[in-house]
């Protein structure tokens, strides 16, 4: 390894699979996720994606944020920071949520791994270690990001609880969705959680890099059966719009990113208000939140059917007077729907489901641009949303 | 009287028990839980020698606060002054010492043009003080407003601005920020006038004569009716108003220090004594500092995470030491007409001394050639010390809280540097000392257990000052917590004994007021 202060001479690192996700990336088409490397697609988005629905993919993981909270007042302090109640989130649990500043504007979203009464991992897609630093004022807890200690894999799909299975690790079918444990791997130990973000059955994958090689190639050996393909983000972006989750910095932006304070939303203004319990005695941005949900959010999340077959990439959205009230932040054709759909944040009180919308849509066929305005429907809940993916054990493939 | 738990206020400090004596003649129970084994907080009178007694940390009022006195009856209680409007001596090593008595000079060496000038400077700047003093009983504004009344406070500040006339307006928007040592350059040539204009701007504060915001600390300090000598020292101020409160049926509790602010059911539970005593509580208002309040006793986990660290960050490293001496008779200052040695003496030749004094402070070392500003209280007071023999109580500065060196080690050669700056201006006075205390800021916050030992309990300037003291979000005396309230010199308006805290506290929790 090189010395740690040799770090800026590779300015952007490469994930401990790299040499794998290298010889697989047919395209050669990479992007940076913060300081890593990563394959936009390896061979084909299309065939990613089906094989993704159908079978199953694995989406190189590692860059993703990951802290360690560990000490006596580790779990005071998570259920400080976040809006849910914890106190049900046992060992062995992973558990969803979002944390906001004083204001209750939503800093980021993510996923919180107990792995024992004071031991956490936290999961996010910004960087949240100086936030959670100077959350811990007054708890004694050691914080640290571990992002580059962790190699990780996200192997998604109908069939992946079977390659699992022949990868030989016993149980694992019995897992519950957002349960997590740990299996003996060639030696090491391998942590499978069942989370994930592409609304469909599938696992997480956590491993020392040093055993990541290995990991990677025990999968495919075992996942040539049942169809596995590597992934790249823009099949994995496809798969969680038509989820319907959100995402940091595209569906809204972080409370400490930005200047106008108009600009960031609150849980509720996100469709999370699930996830916010005002009945906590204290966490950070609750005075704000029970503000709100005396005098009403500004905005609302929506999630959008709309007519025709055109994505509504950055529309606006009107309301039927012809007034604009918000804008599409994610958007696409979804193959599983069979429909154009989209995320928008709307001002209220528009957005109710039933609510007629409009998206003044622009696109461009041989470098001419036509616009049309198209009419939107409000869904609730995910676009698509397969049984299997909450059924334990899942169902056999 | 209502029937229920109390409310409890912590400390009895002139805050704390204003806001005690206040509550209590609003009917409510109070019961006032103080660690030390007597009332005064930082406005106590203490014997450090036999039979000497002193004002232990505030030894002049400048600002007490008129209304609170006739109010709460505190003449009737017992208060009293020995002399007051004190002049102000400038020391010189050579010459005649300056003289100041309100808007005139009425002694020393300075410049015609500075003898005319003073009268108007002074003038302007009681104007410019008597707006900020106006917003004493004011409870600062939201700063975000969501409804239109939340802006009335600030808009009252702004017309009490535009009040001033236009000339004056722009002018106090011009120096309210400023550096005292500039706007005395505009004014003045004299540098024993500087100097001596330049202490009233730094006491009590970290900052220089060539610090912004100065001029602010300034005007704050000019608000009042100018020093004062309450007889039986500054504590008898506390005194009164500790005998307000028990008349108005307010019960005090001696020795009783607070381990922590209990929380329950959606808001404070009460309190729990160091003794292991759990006392519940309607309310808890807290005359305690603000870190002392929200970090140690109610905890940093009890508040969301932004406010915390607001707190955490507020500015309050103390500067000011006390020094106090048991004097055989009285000192003879150079310079000083007999009759003038119990006004106020200041210490501090020009206005770059002032500076150069602070510059120590900034890299964590004491002045070796500090600031003072002496009294010999005896002079007006014989209850202080036997006949004949005096007390000199001096504020030096700058003594910083974080001296790098450690004050154990620092302690003797730092009060020797200051016996011997004594002894250079009155020749003669160390073979009169009897007995002498040094009280440094870190001696004070523990005594007083003030954070940092600091004079405003959290540093007074612009950033800290009316909506944004002691912190943004935490500026209205009710806290975030409901049915905790803060009333401390934390709050607005800030130290000094003034008193307008503990009230104001009073009447937002009697208001049923939120942050
Ligand atoms: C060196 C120095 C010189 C000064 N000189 C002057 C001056 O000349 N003139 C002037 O006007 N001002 C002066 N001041 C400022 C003035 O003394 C203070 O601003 C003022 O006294 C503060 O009053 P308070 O009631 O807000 O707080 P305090 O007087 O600090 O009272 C707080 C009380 O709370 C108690 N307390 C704290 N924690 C607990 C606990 N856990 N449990 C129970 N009780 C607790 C303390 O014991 C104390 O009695 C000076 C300050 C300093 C440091």
């Amino acid at each position: 390894m090189r010395p740690a202060r040799e770090h800026y001479r590779e300015v952007v690192q490469r994930t401990p699979f790299h040499s794998r996700t290298a010889a697989a990336n047919a395209l050669n088409l990479w992007h940076r996720w913060r300081d890593y490397t990563v394959a936009d697609a390896y061979v084909d988005v299309g065939l990613e994606y089906v094989a993704l629905r159908n079978a199953c993919a694995v989406f190189d993981l590692s860059p993703m944020t990951k802290h360690r909270i560990s000490g006596p007042d580790a779990a005071a302090f998570v259920d400080r920071l976040v809006t849910r109640d914890l106190t049900r989130l046992r060992p062995g649990r992973v558990g969803y949520c979002v944390w906001c500043d004083d204001r209750g504007q939503v800093i980021d979203d993510g996923t919180l791994f107990r792995f024992a009464d004071d031991e956490f991992r936290l999961c996010s897609q910004e960087r949240q270690l100086d936030w959670l630093l100077r959350s811990s004022l007054g708890f004694d807890v050691a914080i640290r990001e571990e992002t580059a200690e962790v190699a990780a894999l996200a192997l998604q799909g109908p069939t992946s609880c079977a390659v699992l299975a022949a990868l030989g690790l016993e149980g694992v079918a019995g897992l519950a969705p957002f349960a997590m444990r740990s299996f003996p791997f060639a030696g090491a130990e391998l942590l499978v959680s069942r989370t994930g973000f592409t609304g469909d059955l599938g696992y997480e994958l956590w491993i020392a890099p040093a055993h990541a090689e290995a990991l990677w190639d025990a999968l495919f050996a075992a996942g040539a059966a049942y169809g596995l393909k590597p992934m790249g983000t823009h099949a994995l972006e496809m798969s969680r719009i038509e989820a319907g989750f959100i995402q940091a910095g595209v569906d809204f932006l972080p409370a400490d990113h930005a200047v106008r304070t108009d600009r960031t939303r609150s849980p509720f203004e996100l469709d999370l208000g699930w996830l916010v319990d005002l009945s906590k005695p204290n966490f950070t941005g609750r005075r704000a939140l029970l503000e709100e949900s005396r005098i009403g959010p500004r905005y609302r999340l929506v999630r959008l059917d709309v007519e025709g077959n055109k994505p509504a990439r950055d529309a606006y959205v009107y309301d039927d007077k012809r007034n604009v009230i918000g804008a599409v932040t994610s958007s696409m054709w979804s193959p599983m729907a069979k429909a154009s759909i989209a995320l928008a944040s709307v001002r209220q009180p528009w957005g109710r489901p039933g609510d007629e919308l409009w998206a003044e849509i622009y696109y461009q066929k041989e470098l001419k641009w036509n616009r049309f305005n198209a009419r939107c429907r409000v869904v609730e809940g995910a676009f698509y949303q397969p049984p299997r993916r909450r059924a334990t054990p899942p169902p056999p493939w | 009287m209502t029937e229920g738990p109390p409310v409890v206020v912590i400390g009895a400090g002139h805050n704390g028990l204003a806001a005690a004596a206040y509550l209590a003649r609003a009917g409510r129970r109070v019961l006032v839980v103080e660690a030390q084994g007597h009332v005064g907080g930082a406005a106590v009178t203490r014997e450090f020698a036999p039979r000497f007694r002193v004002s232990s940390v505030a030894h002049l009022t400048h600002l007490l606060d008129a209304e609170i006195v006739r109010e709460l009856g505190l003449r009737r209680h017992g208060l009293e002054f020995a002399r007051t409007r004190l002049r102000t001596v400038a020391l010189a090593e050579q010459g005649e010492a300056l003289v100041l008595d309100g808007n005139r000079i009425v002694a020393g060496a300075v410049p015609d043009a500075d003898r005319a000038a003073y009268g108007p400077f002074i003038d302007r700047m009681r104007r410019f003080a008597a707006v900020l003093a106006r917003q004493h009983h004011r409870v600062p504004p939201r700063l975000a407003w969501a409804r239109w009344r939340d802006a009335l406070p600030a808009a009252a500040l702004g017309l009490d601005i535009r009040r001033l006339g236009r000339d004056d307006m722009r002018e106090f928007l011009r120096v309210v920020t400023m550096a005292i040592y500039d706007v005395l350059e505009e004014s003045f040539a004299s540098p024993a006038l500087k100097g001596a204009l330049a202490v009233d701007a730094v006491l009590g504060t970290r900052l220089g004569s060539r610090s912004g915001n100065s001029v602010f600390s300034y005007l704050h300090r000019l608000g009042g009716g100018g020093p004062a000598l309450p007889r039986g020292g500054v504590g008898s101020v506390c005194d009164a108003l500790a005998a307000a409160a028990r008349s108005a049926g307010a019960e005090i509790r001696l020795d009783s220090p607070v381990a922590a602010i209990t929380v329950g059911g959606g808001g404070v539970a009460g309190v729990r004594l160091e003794s292991g005593e759990s006392i519940a509580a309607a309310a808890v208002v807290s005359s305690a500092d603000p870190k002392t309040t929200l970090l140690r006793l109610l905890g940093a986990r009890h508040l969301e995470a932004e406010l915390a660290q607001r707190v955490h960050h507020l500015r309050s490293t103390g500067t000011a030491a006390k020094l106090h001496l048991a004097l055989s008779g009285l000192p003879r200052f150079r310079g000083v007409a007999a009759g003038d040695a119990g006004e106020r003496l200041v210490l501090a030749p020009s206005a770059t001394y002032v500076d150069e004094a602070f510059n120590a402070a900034k890299y964590r070392r004491y002045s070796s050639q500090p600031i003072m500003e002496i009294t010999v209280p005896t002079v007006h007071d014989g209850t202080l010390a036997p006949a004949g023999q005096h007390v000199l109580s001096a504020i030096v500065q700058f003594a910083p809280y974080d001296l790098a060196a450690g004050w154990d080690a620092a302690r003797g050669r730092f009060q020797e540097c200051v016996l011997e700056l004594l002894e250079r201006h009155a020749p003669g006075i160390r073979g009169q000392v009897l007995a002498a205390e040094l009280l440094t800021p870190q001696d004070i916050e523990r005594d007083f257990r003030i954070s940092g030992g600091h004079w405003h309990h959290g540093e007074l300037a612009l950033d800290q000052a009316l909506m944004l003291r002691p912190v943004p979000g935490a500026a209205r005396y009710a806290m975030p917590v409901a049915g905790l309230y803060l009333c401390g010199a934390g709050c607005h308006p800030g130290g000094g004994v003034i008193g307008a805290a503990g009230r104001n506290a009073a009447r937002v929790l009697l208001a049923g007021g939120s942050p």
